[in-house]
């Protein structure tokens, strides 16, 4: 089968953010992790505006200014000032190793091709293997978010996969709302960084003192 | 008469909780501003019964039908309930110092932002807008939970946030797969969210895109009803945040997103070759209530405990529409309606013995009904109906339940039997420390209001002993309409 070349290109631009994806999750620095999130808006970005040319749909031009204002630069920075100003620590702490992190990561990449694919047999094939690289995006975003235990670090791991719900989003050609939804996304990020400034969440949450954490609960009488 | 000028119920419901939240962001003073709180929740109340006696047509926007007429005229009502307990709960946490005013100001504004968000969820004809609405409302909560600041208490809500988030991502992802599998059939843009206009034509969709959105939307907006094992986040919400947001969370909001699954099913339903949602939703619900029940046993703080009692009732509720039919749904709708009830009256009763307590450890409560008589008996009398005692209203709708489960399938009746008996005794087991024997703990007294508490428990009791048949009738027809 023979694509046109506007389908090579939406191609390559959505499996590049399946391949950032990846690189996000190898990281062991926060300031880097961030840098790698700004690629990751900015590919998303270039996504978006690639379809919104080649779907003829100018609104969505609004979602990839979004994309790329907000999550590529303004976000990032933010981000940055609050872990200077917080004196969050640099480092990334991981609950599962690099090597095993990858695999995981590969076998949901393989999870998400087998099951778009079977799927969506009849749809058109731009739009399913959009569907898979996105659903790829999002599955790679959770993983990245259990795997890390910073607040910060789980933070770019839900941008993430909120950035392949959008790429799912502009993907479905025609979808109402998506410049809506991403709106609301973004205000719900907004608040998750301002919350994070607000309430001074330096570390990660989660203790490996159990006392403390019994505390918490409630459970100990 | 010009289409602008007629009386528009669903306008109502939305702009009074709309305006009235940009009133209370500017008003200082609590006395003004927690009666606006309490004037707006009660007018849009009186704006949700009148759609009883007339609804507007579906716009491509906003519709309703019988179905999400019942969930509007509960949630305004326990909305506006909630707002007479908030008043004097709040009073009491202004003096104690827990908040201070410019919080109060917050937390009234978020109180109508979050019924404008549940209302907007219910009204909403498309898919997409129904997704905006339930994020706004988990956004509001999330802020909600956390305004004591206390370290517990950003723990609880950072944990809620999360899992809410990823919860409702996963809910957006199954939606544009809905999107995905009704473009062909009805045609790309605005009308293939629609929900009026999906449902007539879901038998055409292609069956295998919405199977995979429905796992999506289960898992997503399951999360939210906090069905097992996505229910992490529900009790730390609970036990950390104000109680009348308790209350609210666990009468109202997980309501709403079972509403949302609802819908989703209907979809599915309405289509031969897509698979049958009910064993997923019978099996979840199944493992929510067994789980909560035995979790009950070893619970320390009173306000945690009800939260994973309203686990265990959400898991029945999601069981018995998973079951599906007449008398399942029309048990489930009872069961769901005297669950917001007697939950939120519980949660009035347990946010006024904590603030008398000045804890929330059972270890630190006894003889309730001997120190604080009515906050005591108001408490035994709603444990009592959780419990699904006779001739309370729960028991009622637990009945038809099990009845209508052993008829079509024993073994699973069993099992939920099984479930409903270990949360009972696990129930009455705390009930005893907390209200009767030896008074323990500090003494002291509140300036409790006594009235919406009894209201619900008086409510309860009334549908226990007598459903009036304009009730009755109305959820047989939301139980048709479910299939």
């Amino acid at each position: 089968m023979r694509h046109s070349l506007t389908f090579d290109i939406a191609h390559m631009l959505a499996g590049s953010l399946v391949l950032v994806s990846f690189l996000q999750l190898y990281q062991d620095r926060l300031y880097a992790l961030l840098n790698i999130f700004a690629l990751h808006a900015l590919v998303l970005a270039a996504s978006v505006a690639w379809q919104a040319h080649a779907q003829d749909a100018p609104h969505l031009y609004i979602t990839a200014a979004i994309a790329l204002l907000f999550k590529a630069i303004v976000i990032p920075l933010a981000l940055h000032r609050i872990i200077v100003r917080l004196g969050i620590h640099r480092q990334i702490e991981k609950v599962v190793g690099v090597g095993p992190a990858m695999l995981l990561g590969m076998g949901l990449v393989a999870l998400a091709m087998v099951v778009m694919l079977r799927v969506t047999s009849e749809a058109d094939p731009l739009a399913r293997e959009d569907l898979a690289f996105a659903l790829s995006v999002v599955l790679l975003g959770l993983l990245m978010m259990v795997t890390r235990r910073n607040a910060v670090s789980q933070v770019v791991g839900f941008m993430s996969l909120e950035n392949g719900l959008v790429l799912a989003a502009t993907g479905a050609k025609g979808m109402p709302l998506v410049v809506e939804i991403s709106v609301a996304f973004s205000i719900l990020i907004a608040f998750i960084v301002i919350g994070i400034f607000l309430f001074r969440i330096r570390e990660r949450f989660d203790t490996v003192d159990l006392q403390a954490l019994d505390s918490f609960r409630g459970e100990r009488s | 008469m010009s289409p602008a000028m007629r009386f528009d119920p669903v306008g109502g419901v939305l702009i009074i909780p709309a305006l009235a939240a940009m009133l209370l962001a500017v008003l200082p003073g609590y006395r003004l501003t927690a009666r606006i709180n309490v004037i707006a929740a009660f007018a849009t109340f009186a704006v949700a019964l009148s759609l009883f006696f007339g609804r507007p047509a579906p716009s491509p926007y906003f519709h309703v039908d019988d179905l999400n007429n019942v969930f509007i005229v509960l949630t305004t009502f326990v909305a506006f309930t909630t707002s007479v307990f908030s008043a004097s709960y709040i009073g009491h946490e202004l003096e104690t110092g827990r908040l201070t005013p410019t919080y109060l100001r917050f937390y009234h504004a978020m109180y109508q932002v979050l019924m404008f968000a549940m209302n907007l969820a219910l009204v909403a004809n498309n898919i997409g807008l129904m997704w905006v609405a339930i994020e706004l409302a988990t956004l509001t909560t999330v802020l909600m939970v956390g305004i004591y600041r206390t370290h517990e208490a950003l723990e609880a809500a950072w944990k809620y946030f999360i899992l809410g988030s990823v919860g409702i991502a996963l809910a957006l992802f199954g939606t544009i797969l809905v999107y995905m599998a009704a473009r062909p059939v009805i045609g790309e843009g605005a009308d293939a969210m629609v929900w009026t206009s999906l449902i007539v034509r879901a038998g055409e969709f292609d069956p295998a895109l919405l199977n995979l959105a429905f796992v999506f939307l289960l898992l997503g907006y399951g999360t939210k009803v906090g069905l097992a094992p996505l229910h992490a986040w529900l009790p730390d919400a609970h036990a950390e945040g104000p109680t009348p947001i308790s209350a609210v969370l666990s009468g109202l909001l997980l309501n709403v997103a079972l509403y949302a699954l609802l819908r989703f099913k209907m979809l599915l339903a309405a289509n031969p070759a897509a698979l049958a949602p009910g064993p997923l939703m019978v099996t979840m619900g199944l493992i929510s209530l067994v789980f909560a029940a035995f979790m009950l046993y070893r619970r320390r703080d009173i306000k945690r405990m009800f939260a994973y009692s309203s686990i265990e009732h959400m898991g029945i509720i999601t069981f018995a529409f998973g079951m599906g039919g007449p008398l399942a749904n029309f048990a489930g709708l009872l069961h769901m309606t005297m669950h917001s009830l007697t939950k939120s009256a519980i949660f009035f009763a347990v946010g006024h013995i904590a603030q008398v307590k000045g804890t929330q450890r059972i270890a630190d409560m006894g003889g309730l009904t001997e120190t604080n008589p009515m906050l005591g008996w108001g408490l035994v009398l709603g444990v009592v109906a959780i419990a699904g005692l006779p001739p309370l209203g729960i028991f009622t709708s637990e009945f038809l339940v099990v009845t209508s489960t052993f008829a079509r399938a024993p073994l699973l009746a069993v099992i939920l039997v099984f479930g409903l008996l270990v949360g009972f005794a696990a129930l009455f087991l705390r009930l005893n420390t907390v209200a009767f024997g030896e008074p323990r703990g500090k003494e002291g007294q509140t300036h409790a209001s006594y009235v919406p508490m009894f209201a619900h428990l008086a409510l309860v009791l009334l549908a226990g002993v007598y459903l009036p048949p304009a009730l009755v009738g109305s959820f047989q027809n939301v139980a048709k309409l479910l299939g």
